[in-house]
């Protein structure tokens, strides 16, 4: 079944084209990660799906019921995490999520007891009794996702679940989603490429408000698969590496080269003379290696490369 | 079953912000504060005369209690009513709470006819609580009212004060800056009703049911159920446009 689907959904304030015709189905029981650059239209779609926002063209449906049709029987059965979640500040966690619980309409024992097991979830049992006023910004990320749980949703919204957090944080919430495999849908929309790799089964590319591809992870790595190369050399050489990357870019096998700190990555046309020719460009530039390896393709070469087309295409 | 979840919570709201208990000790002080400066402000002005200066101020009465504690009421009340209600929709617009709160089964009219009615409560408690205090301290420092009359006086100054406060919930929903709305809900208060005066339809518009009320302590029940209509119809029109623009509005 189709936990999400979209057709030509368009979002237009003014005269920014925030979507633009969006197509999109989402499998029930996936992590979907909605990935696009700031500005692709991630939130757009997200607030039309909640029906904060309505779409100036086209429809979704949200499990099985159109969204604006049938807003209430949707929101019974989705969670919904924001960018920036907002509270009551002079609430305390458990007063929060006891009021969640009272909106799903949950019988008081039930509530009693998802909000001790998704405050112990969010680690959240010791600032139970303190105001939600006086939280960090992890906790109050946690608290979000928490109140999204409380009603078992069948789908999950997160908009940008991890970008404004610590690596810590980040790491805690990418684990909880981690969790949520095979108890709901999650459809989580983030502008980080290694939180997608992370956690997701499938991809969502959006950018200027268009689906640029969608598919399984692994399919779409397969799918898009540079072969690559990354060198490591010394932090005293790289000059010599800078060097070395100028005087190879030029091959024919070498489709082009980048370089961060210490590492140059090197997408090749031709593998097996790329290997060859490589080994024998060190000692020519007088570099001597750290690393050598061939690579997988990241994810982030995938998108840079599918959303570098559409740029290249308008 | 979502109305009292929601007025659950406003009503922790206007609890736990202090906001209850500063509308009913500011009502209350007036309440009290009303009959004691009408019997003792002649007193206290022609013992502060000086120089030579002989003031003549005839001595205060029930009448002069009763129509400084409307007025007190009336002002206080106002801007009461104005203040709460003014960031109750645009404030939690602007946090972003309503969105969190409002893609959940909450229905957006169950969500601000809650906020008015919980505010309402809030002025009703103060209202009814004031009207004791100023009816205990006319009865010491004049005499005893007629406590019906009195309950009717209350009554109408209450409908008054829920006119300023459902104009300004309205105003509330149109923007998410609550200074707006309350700009706004002073605008719409004040030009139509100065406007409705200049083309002598004044003894229709809410201001008319404070003068019923004072009319009714003096002993004169002529009433003023045109101006009693009109207001009903400014506390129910008003709601109802707040709904029609906030349930389709994006949040």
């Amino acid at each position: 079944m189709i936990a999400v689907r979209a057709e030509q959904l368009r979002k237009i304030f003014g005269k920014f084209i925030a979507l633009d015709g969006l197509d999109l189905n989402v499998a029930e029981g996936t992590i979907f990660g909605f990935l696009g650059p700031n500005g692709a239209g991630k939130t757009t779609t997200i607030r039309i799906l909640t029906g904060l926002a309505h779409a100036t063209h086209g429809k979704a449906w949200v499990l099985g019921e159109e969204v604006g049709r049938n807003q209430p029987e949707i929101a019974h059965q989705v969670g919904f995490l924001p960018e920036e979640p907002a509270f009551y500040n002079w609430m305390t966690p458990r007063e929060f999520l006891d009021h969640t619980g009272r909106i799903f309409g949950l019988p008081a024992a039930l509530r009693a007891e998802r909000t001790k097991e998704l405050l112990e979830l969010a680690g959240l049992e010791e600032s139970a009794k303190r105001r939600i006023g006086g939280f960090s910004r992890g906790m109050r990320q946690r608290l979000a996702l928490a109140q999204a749980l409380i009603n078992r949703p069948k789908l999950l919204l997160l908009d940008e679940p991890a970008s404004a957090l610590d690596p810590e944080g980040r790491k805690e919430v990418l684990d909880f989603i981690d969790h949520l495999r095979g108890q709901c849908t999650v459809f989580m929309s983030t502008h980080i490429l290694a939180d997608v790799e992370r956690v997701c089964d499938t991809v969502g590319i959006i950018n200027r408000g268009r689906l640029v591809t969608e598919a399984p992870r692994d399919a779409l790595l397969k799918q898009y698969a540079i072969p690559a190369v990354e060198v490591q050399v010394d932090e005293n050489k790289l000059s010599e590496l800078a060097s070395w990357s100028e005087s190879i870019k030029t091959q024919p096998w070498v489709a082009s080269v980048s370089i961060r700190g210490p590492v140059a990555r090197v997408i090749v046309e031709d593998i097996a003379t790329a290997k060859s020719e490589l080994l024998k460009s060190f000692p020519l530039a007088g570099l001597i290696p750290t690393r050598y390896e061939v690579v997988k393709p990241s994810l982030e070469d995938v998108f840079l490369k599918l959303v570098g087309q559409e740029e290249a295409a308008k | 079953m979502s109305m009292w979840v929601e007025f659950r919570k406003e009503w922790m709201y206007l609890v736990r912000t202090y906001r209850f208990l500063v509308s009913v000790i500011v009502l209350v002080f007036f309440g009290l504060a009303s009959p004691f400066l009408a019997k003792f402000l002649p007193e206290i002005i022609t013992s502060a005369a000086t120089g030579g200066l002989n003031i003549q101020i005839p001595p205060a009465t029930v009448v002069d209690a009763i129509s400084q504690y409307v007025k007190n009421i009336e002002q206080f009340g106002i801007l009461l009513a104005w203040i709460f209600a003014m960031g109750a929709v645009a404030q939690e617009k602007d946090r972003g709470t309503a969105a969190m709160m409002l893609v959940k089964p909450m229905p957006r009219g169950t969500f601000l006819l809650a906020k008015f009615i919980s505010l309402a409560l809030v002025l009703a408690c103060s209202v009814i609580l004031a009207g004791i205090a100023g009816y205990y301290y006319t009865y010491l420092l004049f005499e005893a009212m007629d406590i019906l009359r009195w309950l009717a006086l209350n009554g109408l100054l209450l409908v008054y004060l829920l006119v300023v406060l459902a104009i300004t919930l309205f105003c509330s929903t149109l923007t998410k800056s609550q200074v707006a709305a309350g700009g706004i809900a002073l605008g719409i208060m004040i030009i139509p009703g100065q406007v409705m005066v200049l083309l002598k339809w004044g003894k229709s518009l809410p201001g008319e049911l404070l003068t019923w009320g004072a009319r009714l302590m003096r002993g004169n029940t002529s009433p003023s159920w045109i101006a009693f209509g009109v207001s009903i119809a400014l506390v129910i029109v008003p709601l109802l446009a707040a709904w029609l623009v906030f349930r389709r509005q994006e949040l």
